[in-house]
């Protein structure tokens, strides 16, 4: 059963979103989305600075046997990007929402979190699947 | 029936077992209206003897040639090894390594050849190859376009290729094709108008992603590429660096300097193109009017990810012993669809055996010994036919195994190399404008050079008398 | 860890085998070469130095551990693995062809011309279309030529606003990437439970965007397009044209023309269907068809007769509407010639027979391994040449999946079915055992595959650890991206 934690945000394209403080979040991909993909072998990241709108391509995650797009859950500017993924991307797999972090970012429009979906929604999404 | 082991019994056995009377009730879903009877201009077959006896009329027909025709394609000496080797079976009807460990024959030979192929351009990454030479060109473009994050500045396009030296009209119609669909918008220099380089300087604000270098020219010429190199290279206020595609002949890098070496800068690691790729039929492919061959595409590793084709990695099993397998599939058509890097699913698996036995025949002091032969006889070959008065040499400057010459006015090139085919000499590639390309190789002789010059000097006189003949038939 | 890689069988010094030209014998005593120190290349490339005897038995070794047809069944769904005939290639390898060069006086080719030419009215006849080029080099050259000539078709009209293709979710990866590289937006359209392209979302998706639909039929499930009369009613009346994929024209040959069914444009796999060597990967060859709407954009060359009966590539002076040219000569020019001799040794009535066995040998697999305790991916259609396994309640109950099953198979002397396409049906294997395959060798499948099952039941970790027997166990792919080694470097 995959991992779903209660205090983050989620998106259908299985990116999570936690709010730090100061308008900042940090976002990753859930441990369902890592389960599908298998054993990661890159990561490509957004580069720092970028901005980018709710929805817009983000960086690709690539596995043995998939290349997925990863997705801004929100709008904003790319401020951090996880370093230590270029030589672990196994990090992703082993610990999805610590360690494998993807990118933090500063939000345009804090509204924007209340078209995503909270654990409980998240959950029953992925298990209809 | 020929290939089909089905005695009567098996078919009507099957037949029974599945529950059907008939072969024909195997087709039940298909709608009447489409069922097809008649097919008028399907021959009935034919037996083994009577197609090998049609075959061999056909090819005694076409008879061997004295060939002095390059343009993109090229006649060596093939070692008969090469090819026995790859028409054994185990390689032959292999399929595509999907399976690893039933193909460890194949993926083997193909990390060996993308070793080979890297090392042979001066760089670190090879694909497993690419359909032929102009194919691996248009895929260079648009790998080249995707690398470059600085995005074409002009309006409604997504990039901008420059071309530097003179390229075969074939690889331009080819590139035409495949990449002008993505707006990517490609603009040419002769070789004539880069030995300037101050005629680069109205290229320099127009953001170009980057710059194609063939080394030699479709037209033979041996072009100043490090200085090529480091204009691409330039970054200032006014310049932004372009990446670098370098077009190459195989067979001449064993002699000429490499792509990944080209530039003069002192630090070395900043020199030398970012993807080379080219035709690799010269490395023990037949000429086979025009196919199979296959394209090679090399590049520096921080580009790798962006390499479309097969790749071949090497690997452990679970016991720790060395195996390979393809690598990198997730850029692929079969996975990542219509984000792929292409839509390429085959390589020329069979081709790139025949390339890797060849090198690995040859070694590098072999090619380079097929590499000075070819040009010391194309200049054997130019020195003759300076000898002729009606002959202009336009290639004046260094050129690999490929050369110009000019006939004389009144004579028509079609008209030479028609009745150069007549006598079994495919004298040529008619550039236009009068132009012969002409290529000579290893596999030619002095013998054949002077048989190549006389005949065409007798063909001149010939056309010359004609002329005359004609001019007086209508003073008459 | 001890390679096998020739770099290590290599010697310091160079090798003089007799292969290259003996350079003092042929110099010019006058004219040196005259290159510049500066253009030469000073680095040595790491190509091998071995004696001639020492290469022949490397490569010939490294053979011995392929699988191939000629050595192994291949049942492989969508490939077409049948024999590929000893004749075709001899025939095809006399030197009069293969020392041909593509740019030679075309009265020096005519032999040649003359079997490009009857393959071209061979292929059109098959498959009911009334224009053809060779050209293009593999399916997926075809695939594009075909897109590109229907985009040509839409702006010759002024019918710009068609930027759209339609695809189905089971179509072959190659199919979107395709529309994507030709610069088309793609839609995907579900398949139902019956396996058929669901008609009302199809009707719902089509508009003035939709430039045309690519449809393979029998599609990659292994069923025939029962609707495809409709689809193609659906498709035409909204402005758009029809693309098929001839990746599964194995099943039909003879009996049926896509050019009946309402197609306006398709590619044929040579290297699938008519028999042409896979090599390893490689060459392929994709011909394009067409009916009249799109003759003016095929791809050239096209191989043509002039009123004396001689034979010439026709060029972009007599095709001006030509979308351009895919190769930089003539398309894969000795692939097509075995596909000629494969196309006059089975004749029309070959032609035929090797689509109804192919699809009696894939009927009577369906059968035998259900009764074996397979489950297969549509028990209540009837099966073409291929069809579908699904290993889904085996890997919910013992947790082996598809792969296992496939890797284990290796180790009885099998070649693996296709296994995970098409990405709609979990844990598939894709099963196509070809005309070519004898009763014999499908028994002795259909045993293998139970004995198998049996393992999967009594002893599914062994399973997982296939194969056994070949010269390595299962390979570590996730290292092989993760620490990228593609290139042997001398250190």
């Amino acid at each position: 059963m995959s991992q779903v934690l209660n205090d983050l945000k989620y998106a259908d394209s299985h990116e999570w979103v936690r709010i730090e403080e100061d308008n900042i979040a940090t976002v990753g991909i859930t441990d369902h989305a890592q389960e599908l993909l298998g054993d990661l072998v890159y990561v490509e990241l957004p580069v720092k600075g970028m901005r980018v709108s709710q929805g817009a391509e983000a960086g690709v995650v690539e596995s043995v046997k998939a290349a997925s797009d990863i997705y801004a859950p929100v709008s904003g500017k790319i401020i951090a990007v996880n370093q230590d993924l270029t030589d672990s991307p196994e990090l992703v797999n082993s610990d999805p929402y610590g360690d494998g972090w993807l990118y933090r970012i500063a939000l345009d429009d804090e509204s924007e979190l209340d078209d995503m979906m909270d654990a409980e929604a998240y959950l029953s999404c992925i298990e209809e699947e | 029936m020929p290939f089909i082991p089905h005695s009567q019994e098996d078919i009507a056995s099957m037949l029974e077992v599945i529950n059907l009377n008939n072969l024909e009730e195997l087709f039940d879903e298909i709608p009447k209206n489409l069922r097809a009877e008649d097919f008028k201009n399907i021959p009935e077959g034919l037996t083994e003897q009577e197609i090998s006896r049609l075959m061999l009329e056909r090819a005694a027909q076409d008879g061997m040639d004295l060939n002095f025709i390059g343009a993109g394609a090229y006649q060596h000496h093939i070692p008969w090894a090469v090819w026995d080797i790859v028409s054994r079976g185990e390689i032959m009807t292999s399929y595509t390594p999907y399976q690893a460990e039933a193909s460890q024959g194949n993926l083997q030979l193909i990390y060996e050849y993308q070793s080979m192929m890297a090392s042979l351009m001066g760089l670190d990454c090879s694909n497993a190859s690419l359909y032929d030479g102009a194919s691996a060109l248009a895929e260079a473009v648009l790998m080249a376009v995707r690398c470059d994050k600085n995005k074409s500045l002009e309006n409604n396009l997504n990039g901008h290729v420059l071309v530097l030296g003179d390229l075969s009209p074939r690889y331009k119609e080819v590139l035409e094709t495949l990449v002008t669909h993505q707006k990517i918008k490609i603009s040419y220099l002769s070789s004539e108008q880069v030995q300037n380089l101050n005629n680069l300087k109205i290229w320099e604000s127009l953001n170009i992603n980057a710059v194609i270098i063939p080394q030699p020219s479709f037209l033979g010429d041996i072009q100043a590429v490090d200085d090529l190199v480091d204009w691409a290279h330039q970054e200032n206020s006014n310049k932004k660096k372009s990446l670098v595609i370098g077009l190459v002949n195989p067979i001449a890098m064993s002699l000429l300097k490499p792509p990944g070496e080209w530039g003069n800068n002192k630090n070395l690691e900043l020199n030398g193109v970012d993807i080379a790729c080219g035709e690799g039929q010269s490395l023990g492919v037949p000429l086979s009017l025009g196919g199979p061959y296959f394209g090679f595409m090399c590049c520096k590793k921080n580009w790798v990810r962006q390499m479309p084709g097969r790749i071949v990695g090497r690997t452990v099993d679970l016991d720790g012993k060395e195996g390979f397998c393809l690598t990198l599939q997730a850029r692929e058509q079969h996975i990542r669809r219509a984000k792929a890097t292409s839509n390429i699913c085959t390589n020329q698996g069979l081709l790139v055996a025949a390339g890797t036995i060849y090198m690995a025949l040859m070694g590098f002091n072999g090619l380079k010994q097929v590499a000075m032969q070819c040009h010391l006889n194309a200049l054997s070959l130019k020195n003759k036919l300076e000898n002729l008065d009606q002959i202009k040499i336009i290639s004046q400057g260094l050129f690999f195994h490929e050369f110009v010459i000019e006939l004389p006015d009144f004579i028509s090139a079609s008209r030479v190399i028609e009745k150069m085919a007549e006598q079994n000499i495919q004298a040529g590639f008619n550039l236009g404008a009068n132009q012969l390309l002409i290529c000579s190789t290893e596999v030619h002789t002095p013998a054949d050079h002077d048989r190549y010059v006389s005949a065409l000097s007798y063909i001149l006189q010939e056309l010359q008398v004609e002329r005359v003949l004609s001019q007086e038939s209508v003073l008459c | 860890m001890l390679s096998n890689l020739i770099f290590y069988k290599s010697r310091k010094n160079f090798l003089n085998n007799n292969l290259a030209p003996n350079l003092n014998l042929n110099l010019d005593k006058n004219k040196n070469s005259n290159i510049p120190e500066e253009y030469l290349r000073k680095s040595i490339a790491c190509l091998p130095n071995l004696s001639e005897l020492e290469v022949v038995r490397h490569y010939t070794q490294l053979s011995q551990k392929n699988f191939s047809i000629d050595t192994h069944v291949y049942p492989l769904g969508s490939c077409t693995m049948k024999y590929n005939p000893r004749a075709a290639h001899r025939l095809a390898s006399q030197l009069g062809f293969l020392n041909k060069h593509p740019l030679a006086h075309p009265r020096s080719c005519q032999g040649f011309l003359a079997c490009l030419y009857e393959l071209q009215e061979i292929l059109m006849d098959l498959t009911g279309m009334t224009g053809v080029s060779l050209s293009p080099m593999a399916g997926a050259q075809g695939e594009l030529a075909g897109v590109l000539m229907i985009k040509a078709y839409h702006q010759a009209r002024g019918d710009l606003a068609r930027t759209e293709f339609l695809i189905p979710d089971a179509a072959h990866g190659t199919n979107p990437a395709t529309a994507a590289m030709a610069g088309f937006s793609v839609k995907e359209i579900p398949t139902n439970s019956d396996g058929d392209v669901d008609l009302e979302i199809l009707k719902q998706s089509v508009g003035p965007k939709t430039a045309g639909i690519m449809l393979t039929n029998p599609s990659t499930l292994g069923l025939f397009e029962r609707n495809i009369g409709k689809i193609a009613e659906i498709i035409h009346e909204a402005g758009g044209l029809l693309y098929y994929d001839g990746a599964n024209l194995n099943a039909i040959m003879g009996k049926s023309r896509p050019g009946d069914m309402g197609f306006d444009v398709m590619h044929m796999n040579l290297h699938k269907t008519f028999a042409t060597p896979h090599g390893g990967g490689g060459p392929g060859a994709g011909p394009v068809l067409v009916n009249d709407k799109l003759k003016p954009y095929l791809p050239i060359p096209v191989v043509d007769k002039d009123a004396h009966g001689k034979y010439f590539f026709k060029n972009k002076e007599l095709v001006p509407g030509s979308i351009g040219k895919l190769s930089a000569f003539h398309g894969n020019a000795g692939i097509l010639l075995r596909a000629y001799i494969y196309a006059r040794l089975l004749g029309r009535e070959g032609l035929k027979r090797a689509s109804e066995i192919a699809v009696l040998n894939a009927n009577y697999l369906m059968v035998k391994l259900e009764q074996a305790g397979y489950t297969l991916g549509f028990s209540n259609r009837r099966g073409t040449h291929e069809f579908i396994l699904t290993i889904q309640k085996e890997h919910k109950e013992f947790n082996i999946s598809a792969l296992d099953i496939a890797k284990r198979l290796l180790d009885y002397g099998f070649h693996a079915p296709t296994m995970y396409f098409p990405l709609l049906i979990p844990e598939c294997l894709l099963v196509e055992p070809t005309e070519t395959e004898s009763r014999r060798e499908l028994d002795k499948f259909v045993e293998v595959m139970g004995l198998i099952l049996k393992e999967a039941q009594e002893k599914p970790e062994f399973l997982k650890g296939a194969p056994y027997s070949l010269s390595v166990k299962r390979l570590d792919d996730v290292k092989a991206a993760k620490d990228l080694d593609i290139a042997w470097v001398d250190r």
